[in-house]
């Protein structure tokens, strides 16, 4: 039985400063949830300890309860965790359709072949054209990525990430960038994700958070200050001083 | 709607594609005749132009920046040269000692090299070669050192057409290979690993992202190109009968990046014009001139970068939006 992500006594440290302190966090199937806190509470830096871009000084991962926290990042997407980036990290001189066909590829264990078209497989082209609908890509499928604009290519980066069939989506401020007028673009693609696929979001756009997410958990300093569901989280005191504050119900 | 425009951009490219193929092997051909006094210089040419190929598989589409590709072209000629010194005069045979030569010494310094980036990459890229030449100018008794590799008799291609005195042989051995090696890479780039490079080169973190193992990925297209100089390498020695420390050279690996940036990163055709350009410019301004005709280059790579960044094969497209621009 699946048993999705298990974090047990995570910790961080940059020589002196602890950015990861004593983090247990689990995602179950179908889970979607936030990971809230203000800048500079280590949300990021617990996605990359997550998928592999950082190394925990101590602490297990668990993926279906096989150990993780050893692979690196490459190997880890393979184990079926993904992470779309704050900053969106694109093929920008590539089409749409590139962007996706990467990852696909990738995933298929076909991006080391030296021989045939990158673009000659139907299976592939069709598993794109799928991705390209759910997104409403697809007028934009060969318009190159640069020539985007930002909010779409948030949709891109969640396309091509999902491109990966991960089991685990790690969302990093999927709304960063975005125009508050476009945001439900955003917010409607999360609603449209599998629903059997586990998703973290970290986000400080609380509208999004509150519509999306079932379960938000609370980072300050590293540390996990709280759990709960978002009718939990909004009536607390300490979360509404430390964090929420003027943000929520904005 | 939008498959349609796909299929009909993908054939238009195709077609150009196919078209300038075409074009290049008639005038390949065409060349043999127009200038049959100057076959060895054409040869050096078509040598040349498969060097830059495998140096814009590198650079144009992975990105590696690499100011020691001569490594790989040296260590293919030399190898090559031994091989027919020692042990067989066969061409072929000795092409391909050559390219698995120039992929061994590729796969070995990328295990190094693909760890670095910027200007650690360049400075041991060029630390690379600068060790391979001084190696074998130690050695001279068995590479003959600053004097050369002599003593290299090659024997007929294919046991019937000898290497003659004009060059004729050579010319079409060197055009034949340039054109097998020219079709092959188009194979590579067009492919899930060519896409794959492309991708590192635009972004390596997002490839790691999706589950690419940059490293090995990045050593194995250096191998590759790595085998494709030295097949260059290889031509080189087995048409001029000589090796010398030259093959290893830092002004070697200068010229080809620049050969490269003139006819443009990314698109294999540049390698070609650039190529043709740079050495023919070379080559008449050296004989007009030959104390300045460097400036000549220089400037010729300065309007080029500064005009058309792109390289020569970006003049039409800039060319199109400026008359664009202007009606």
């Amino acid at each position: 039985m699946s048993v999705g992500l298990e974090v047990e006594n995570l910790n961080m440290n940059f020589g002196g400063i602890v950015v990861a302190r004593d983090i247990n966090f689990d995602l179950r199937p179908g889970d979607r949830k936030a990971l809230i806190g203000p800048n500079g509470a280590g949300k990021t830096t617990f996605a990359n300890l997550l998928t592999g871009i950082l190394t925990p000084s101590s602490g297990t991962i668990r993926l279906d309860g096989q150990d993780i926290g050893h692979l690196k990042e490459s190997r880890r997407v393979k184990a079926g965790v993904a992470k779309t980036f704050q900053i969106t990290t694109l093929f920008k001189r590539m089409s749409v359709r590139e962007n996706i066909r990467l990852p696909v590829l990738e995933r298929r264990g076909e991006s080391r072949n030296w021989f045939g078209r990158a673009d000659a497989n139907a299976e592939v082209e069709d598993e794109i054209d799928t991705l390209l609908t759910q997104f409403n890509l697809q007028p934009s499928a060969e318009v190159q990525v640069q020539d985007l604009a930002y909010g779409q290519q948030r949709l891109v980066e969640m396309a091509l990430t999902l491109a990966l069939k991960p089991r685990i989506l790690i969302l990093d401020e999927p709304s960063a960038g975005v125009p508050s007028s476009d945001s439900h673009v955003v917010t409607e693609a999360i609603e449209r994700l599998p629903e059997d696929l586990s998703v973290l979001i970290i986000e400080h756009d609380m509208k999004l958070v509150f519509k999306v997410a079932n379960t938000i958990v609370v980072l300050v300093d590293g540390a996990i200050l709280t759990e709960g569901t978002p009718a939990e989280i909004s009536k607390d005191q300490q979360v509404r001083d430390l964090y929420l504050g003027a943000r929520h119900g904005r | 709607m939008t498959k349609s425009i796909s299929t009909s951009r993908v054939g238009n490219n195709a077609a150009m594609g196919l078209a300038l193929d075409v074009l290049l092997i008639s005038a390949g051909i065409a060349a043999y005749f127009l200038f049959p006094d100057n076959l060895g210089f054409l040869t050096r040419v078509l040598i040349m132009i498969i060097m830059v190929l495998s140096l814009d598989l590198v650079l144009g589409y992975a990105g590696i920046a690499t100011l020691g590709h001569a490594a790989l072209f040296g260590t293919g000629a030399y190898a090559a040269g031994l091989f027919a010194v020692y042990i067989s005069g066969d061409p072929l045979l000795g092409l391909g000692v050559g390219a698995a030569a120039g992929g061994v010494i590729a796969f070995f310094s990328g295990l190094i090299l693909m760890r670095a980036h910027g200007l650690t990459l360049l400075m041991l890229s060029i630390a690379v070669a600068q060790v391979l030449q001084e190696i074998v100018n130690k050695e001279r008794p068995v590479t003959g050192g600053s004097d050369g590799l002599q003593g290299i008799d090659m024997d007929p291609v294919l046991g019937i057409f000898a290497f003659d005195f004009f060059g004729r042989t050579g010319y079409w051995y060197a055009l034949i290979v340039l054109f097998v090696v020219f079709f092959f890479l188009k194979i590579v780039v067009a492919s899930p690993f060519g896409l794959a490079a492309r991708g590192i080169q635009e972004s390596a973190p997002r490839m790691r992202a999706i589950g690419t193992p940059v490293y090995w990925r990045l050593v194995g297209i250096y191998t590759l190109a790595g085998a494709v100089a030295g097949i260059a390498g290889a031509l080189s020695a087995q048409v001029t009968e000589l090796v010398s420390l030259d093959a290893l050279g830092f002004t070697l690996s200068a010229e080809a990046l620049i050969m490269l940036i003139l006819g443009g990163l990314g698109r294999l055709y540049g390698a070609f014009f650039g190529t043709i350009i740079f050495m023919t410019v070379h080559h008449t301004a050296a004989s007009i001139d030959p104390f300045n005709w460097l400036f000549v280059i220089g400037a010729l790579v300065l309007l080029v970068v500064y005009f058309v960044p792109e390289g020569l094969l970006g003049l039409p497209e800039k060319l199109r939006k400026h008359l664009r621009w202007g009606g």
